[in-house]
């Protein structure tokens, strides 16, 4: 698949948006290092939302005829797309609400539902994502709950690093939000690598064979019919060079679960700080942007086999 | 009414003309224009419903030409309309034709994604999603003959290797010819239900290329005349 940059940034600043504005409602509840103050709050907040508007405005530039955007909200019942969309708009007036509480001091009782509200729809838009992708089955490399997952969890990774950066400058304990990214980035980098090592074997899936309903026989391309390329070799023909998606895991491991984690341990020794902090959060968005490129580069649609491709 | 196309493997020759007819048609029709990229330039590329493939079935000296034409199988269980968010795809309930709302359609190539068969097409120019219609501007047209109320590209077939019907009447030619030469609908694991059917080729006995000449008289001369008769 051809990775749209737009695309790429999106679901990763939305993941993270919506990633450090549940964690940021646990963090609140728990009063974690001692609890962020209500202007620090009111602050992270209105980072998650930026994260998140920047990330929804920048999925329309992809959109070949984006006056027409506000027609995706038709058909929640079916299409994962328009649920998405559907409960990131819904997600918006909640978390405001819980921003309101948190800033007019509400009783405890209305803050904690806003708050509980708003984590939820943050975790259901996140899964709505996921399943953008998951519901086909024209990719295996897609169609799999694995993806989900992987959109959640790396979201969440993200978004507790910048919720550690936030606890550092706020001069919090850091034991607890250190904790957290850390439980946080190992789930997601052992889903990222049962992610890899599953979409690795091809197992069972449609081929040329059952692609041309010849299925007697080899079957071999002779011409694709067309001169130069057509949509569908610009969207589905791109091919990433094995070795270089092996590199590219590497980095995708280093950058954005090793230094993490490496960081993690400098800002436990009180080395560095708020340099750490600020490294690990560059280095784990970087990583899942190099995740996310991978994502769509590593993805092969089926109508690949109608070009010649013998398996997808 | 489940209107769908029967394309014959055995019998279609390659030449393109139901892609032409087809683009002839469309361009000035419902979902018009089908743009074109740089049609004289160095990369020529343009929206097309319908294009022909060429693949090669087994390995020498048993290997065959089977050229491919696929256009929009208009699926049963249509993943493009499922997961369209704007509600521009839609399946018509009376007839199973799948079409796009090119007024309501954001561009967003999601149903390209869904779709297995390539059958839809980005247009740059308009930012919408096209696709066969299955001309559905001329089989409902009442100002036209009863026989040209068919497909462009079954009209134009010079092979007759393409057919278009009901498959919803057992006694239609479509659903007997598909009865009659097994007929099959292409990846049928992905569980999309595909309306058009593809004839497989027919297993036809080996002709024998090096047959010996009979012998005889009659032989002798006629190979003696040969020889002398310049051509």
């Amino acid at each position: 698949m051809h990775p749209a940059f737009s695309v790429i940034f999106f679901t990763v600043a939305s993941g993270a948006g919506f990633g450090l504005f549940s964690l940021l409602f646990i963090a609140d509840t728990f009063k974690l290092g001692g609890g962020f103050s209500r202007e620090q709050l009111i602050i992270g907040g209105l980072i998650a939302l930026a994260l998140i508007v920047f990330g929804l405005l920048s999925s329309t530039f992809h959109l070949a005829n984006p006056k027409n955007a506000w027609r995706a909200f038709n058909r929640f019942r079916t299409s994962w797309l328009s649920r998405e969309g559907v409960f990131a708009v819904v997600f918006m007036p909640l978390a405001l609400a819980y921003l309101l509480c948190i800033w007019f001091d509400a009783p405890l009782w209305l803050r904690e539902l806003t708050g509980l509200l708003s984590a939820v729809l943050a975790w259901i838009t996140v899964f709505s994502t996921g399943m953008i992708y998951a519901c086909l089955k024209t990719i295996r490399q897609w169609h799999s709950p694995l993806v989900p997952a992987n959109y959640l969890a790396l979201g969440y990774a993200s978004g507790s690093l910048i919720l550690l950066l936030g606890a550092v400058i706020s001069d919090l304990d850091t034991l607890p939000y250190i904790a957290m990214a850390a439980l946080i980035l190992s789930v997601a980098a052992v889903l990222k690598a049962i992610y890899y090592f599953w979409i690795s074997s091809p197992g069972l899936g449609p081929t040329i064979n059952t692609a041309t309903g010849l299925t007697r026989a080899k079957v071999k391309l002779l011409d694709t019919g067309h001169t130069h390329g057509t949509f569908l070799t610009q969207e589905f023909g791109f091919q990433l060079a094995r070795q270089k998606a092996g590199l590219l895991k590497v980095v995708v491991f280093v950058l954005g679960f090793g230094l993490p984690g490496l960081m993690l341990v400098w800002v436990f020794n009180q080395q560095g700080g708020q340099v750490a902090a600020i490294v690990a959060v560059v280095g784990g968005i970087i990583g899942a942007a190099v995740e996310r490129w991978l994502f769509f580069a590593e993805a092969r649609h089926v109508v690949n086999l109608y070009h010649g491709a013998q398996r997808c | 009414m489940k209107l769908g196309l029967v394309i014959d493997l055995d019998v279609c020759v390659g030449c393109h003309a139901c892609a032409i007819a087809c683009k002839e048609w469309n361009a000035s029709g419902t979902t018009g224009p089908l743009s074109d990229y740089q049609p004289y330039g160095a990369e020529p590329s343009g929206v097309w419903f319908n294009r022909i493939r060429h693949y090669e079935m087994d390995e020498y000296p048993n290997n065959k030409t089977i050229n491919f034409p696929m256009s929009c199988n208009h699926c049963e269980d249509a993943a493009c309309v499922t997961v369209c968010p704007t509600g521009a795809s839609y399946k018509r309930a009376e007839d199973g034709i799948v079409l796009v709302d090119q007024d309501k359609c954001m561009g967003c190539n999601y149903c390209s994604w869904a779709c297995p068969y390539g059958a839809r097409e980005l247009d740059r120019s308009s930012g919408t999603m096209k696709k066969c219609t299955l001309c559905i501007d001329r089989i409902y047209d009442l100002d036209l003959p009863v026989e040209e109320r068919q497909p462009s590209c079954v009209l134009t077939c010079p092979a007759h290797a393409r057919m278009f019907g009901d498959f919803d009447d057992p006694d239609s030619a479509v659903s007997r010819v598909v009865r009659e030469r097994s007929g099959y609908g292409l990846m049928p694991e992905l569980n999309y239900n595909p309306t058009n059917q593809y004839l497989p080729p027919r297993s036809t006995p080996v002709i024998p290329i090096d047959a010996k000449p009979k012998g005889g008289l009659k032989e002798s001369i006629k190979q003696f005349a040969n020889k002398l008769v310049r051509r």
